[in-house]
């Protein structure tokens, strides 16, 4: 009940937004042309939130690049990046204000890979209009200069903070972090790796150098926040959701840092019934969300936001 | 009149978006990619001519298969797990014998490399690239029988359904090892050849009894390849899960 309450609420805030948006973009030399739209005052009585942002994405979609058949026994017809694309769309004209990320594993699974070696899965993407993906194991199944010759395909940013990559054929390729700037606001995108030995060749890995991603996390977020004043920071993990051992995982490293908003994880292909909601080291609350594999699943979370000040004591509601 | 109301709506809203932003709420949730969506004619039609060539070589039938198998069927071993280790021993052996002289003695593949599930009915060569699209060849290892003994106490202590064939190992109610059995017998002091993937030879999901191999013979046999050749010599593929790999009850 009290969803079907939300979702009403989300559509008047969401046609609001989009007159919000046209004025803004049309400006006041065509002031005339929304003459007509007078009475589009009282749609900011009571005034909805000042900024909207949508984050989509998507994790470990292994080269499915068709529906599983419907002769599957765990996945009958889903999936299938025709069909995302379409979502992803029908998203984007609801809220242009929407950014598209992958944490990584793109690569492997379907003979899509084993054809064309991912020219086909980076194409798709381009043409999806995602913003950034991450390095996960599989994108180094064909080796780390395939990962360098498949980029030349890649419209999108390919992030990774935590592998030293000075000495391999991705030098210069691959950047820690990206700041996006929608609507004004400053989303800052960094990305972390998971461990490679004893889960890649080294042969396939070359020189990369793992380095340990709590530390470099913080510096991330740092920068980010500090210097290049993010009004949001996202982390694109292929650490994995959780285990059992010390080995760092997504629910650890948002416990263990601060000022990380979400983290979008992938590797442990876990389905969650809904993003988990961890408290950081300052107390404050951390997304961690992931989406399955295979892309069965699209993950969105929307962000509201409003002017500092307005109602300070009020605390950030979470939904999920 | 009208103009000046439009001018301070204009001018509220651009300094409205000039100030410093709070995050004041989070909705998150998830949408399943069915076939309620609609396909995007730009993608199918850019798709297209790369699934035709892939379908061309992908849909010939090899064999046929009764019932569907998944990794995560049973515990310990799997039909389809059996499968792939018996397949290892029955199509590299003849390689490795012709090559060497010798005989595989056991087979151990890893339980993450089985990547996907085999639907009832057609087995094609698409089947072979599901369940083994990496593209690793068949490696021999001479062990000796302390790093035999390391596999066994690795396979005891992890109690997942590793692909085995020619071991049996039996665990304990409480978990330990009990039993272990090459081709029948109690291991010897002797060296042993074990038939895996060059990943695993390498260490990899940290079997690092294969990096004290004392000889590594591999065969220019890619494992997908030997599946495709499996599935051709067989009409029906109908593997059953079998004692290879158990643990007692009290």
């Amino acid at each position: 009940m009290r969803l079907c309450v939300m979702s009403d609420f989300l559509n008047s805030k969401t046609k609001a937004m989009k007159r919000l948006h046209f004025i803004k973009t049309t400006g006041a030399a065509t002031g005339f042309l929304a003459a007509g739209g007078l009475g589009v005052l009282s749609a900011f009585q009571p005034k909805p939130f000042s900024k909207h942002l949508t984050i989509l994405h998507t994790n470990d979609v292994h080269s499915h690049i068709d529906p599983f058949p419907a002769n599957d026994s765990k996945y009958p017809n889903l999936g299938g990046v025709s069909r995302r694309h379409s979502y992803i769309q029908n998203v984007k004209s609801e809220n242009p204000n929407t950014l598209i990320l992958d944490a990584g594993d793109s690569f492997q699974g379907t003979p899509f890979f084993n054809f064309y070696g991912g020219e086909l899965e980076f194409k798709l993407m381009s043409k999806m209009g995602y913003h950034a993906s991450t390095i996960g194991n599989h994108e180094f199944d064909n080796g780390i200069d395939n990962i360098a010759a498949q980029l030349e395909h890649a419209k999108f940013d390919m992030l990774n903070a935590n592998y030293e990559l000075k000495n391999t054929s991705l030098a210069g390729m691959v950047k820690p972090h990206q700041v996006y700037e929608v609507d004004q606001l400053k989303i800052g995108v960094f990305a972390l790796g998971i461990q490679l030995e004893g889960l890649v060749s080294k042969d396939l890995y070359k020189e990369t150098v793992y380095i340990d991603p709590v530390e470099i996390a913080q510096e991330q977020v740092r920068i980010l926040k500090e210097e290049l004043g993010c009004d949001l920071v996202i982390c694109l993990s292929h650490l994995g959701y959780s285990y059992k051992s010390e080995k760092i995982d997504d629910l650890k490293l948002a416990a263990k840092t601060k000022n990380i908003d979400l983290i979008i994880g992938g590797h442990t292909h876990t389905f969650l019934e809904k993003p988990s909601v961890v408290e950081n080291v300052e107390g404050k609350k951390v997304l961690v969300n992931q989406v399955g594999w295979a892309g069965i699943n699209v993950g969105r979370i929307d962000f509201y936001f409003d002017d500092k000040g307005t109602s300070e004591s009020e605390s950030l509601v979470i939904e999920v | 009149m009208k103009r000046f109301y439009i001018l301070l709506l204009v001018l509220a809203l651009t300094s409205c978006a000039d100030k410093p932003q709070k995050l004041k709420q989070v909705e998150g949730k998830q949408i399943q990619i069915s076939d309620s969506i609609e396909k995007s004619k730009e993608l199918e039609d850019f798709i297209t001519p790369y699934r035709e060539r892939v379908a061309e070589e992908m849909e010939g039938v090899l064999a046929y298969t009764p019932k569907a198998m998944s990794k995560t069927d049973y515990k310990l071993n799997t039909p389809i797990g059996n499968m792939m280790a018996d397949a290892v021993m029955e199509m590299a052996g003849p390689v490795f014998k012709k090559r060497t002289g010798k005989f595989i003695d056991l087979v151990i593949l890893n339980y993450g490399g089985i990547r996907s599930g085999i639907n009832a009915g057609d087995i094609t060569t698409r089947t072979a690239y599901d369940i083994m699209p990496f593209e690793n060849e068949v490696a021999v290892a001479e062990l000796a029988s302390d790093e035999l003994k390391a596999m066994v106490e690795y396979l005891a202590k992890s109690k997942v359904a590793h692909p085995i064939a020619g071991l049996q190992v039996i665990v304990d109610a409480e978990g330990n090892l009990s039993e272990a059995k090459v081709n029948g017998e109690q291991i010897q002091k002797k060296t042993y050849y074990v038939a895996t993937s060059d990943y695993l030879i390498k260490g990899g999901d940290r079997m690092e009894f294969f990096l004290r191999a004392q000889n590594v013979e591999t065969l220019d046999y890619k494992l997908r390849n030997l599946f495709i050749d499996y599935f051709k010599k067989k009409d029906t593929i109908a593997p059953m899960r079998d004692e290879r790999f158990s643990q007692l009850k009290n």
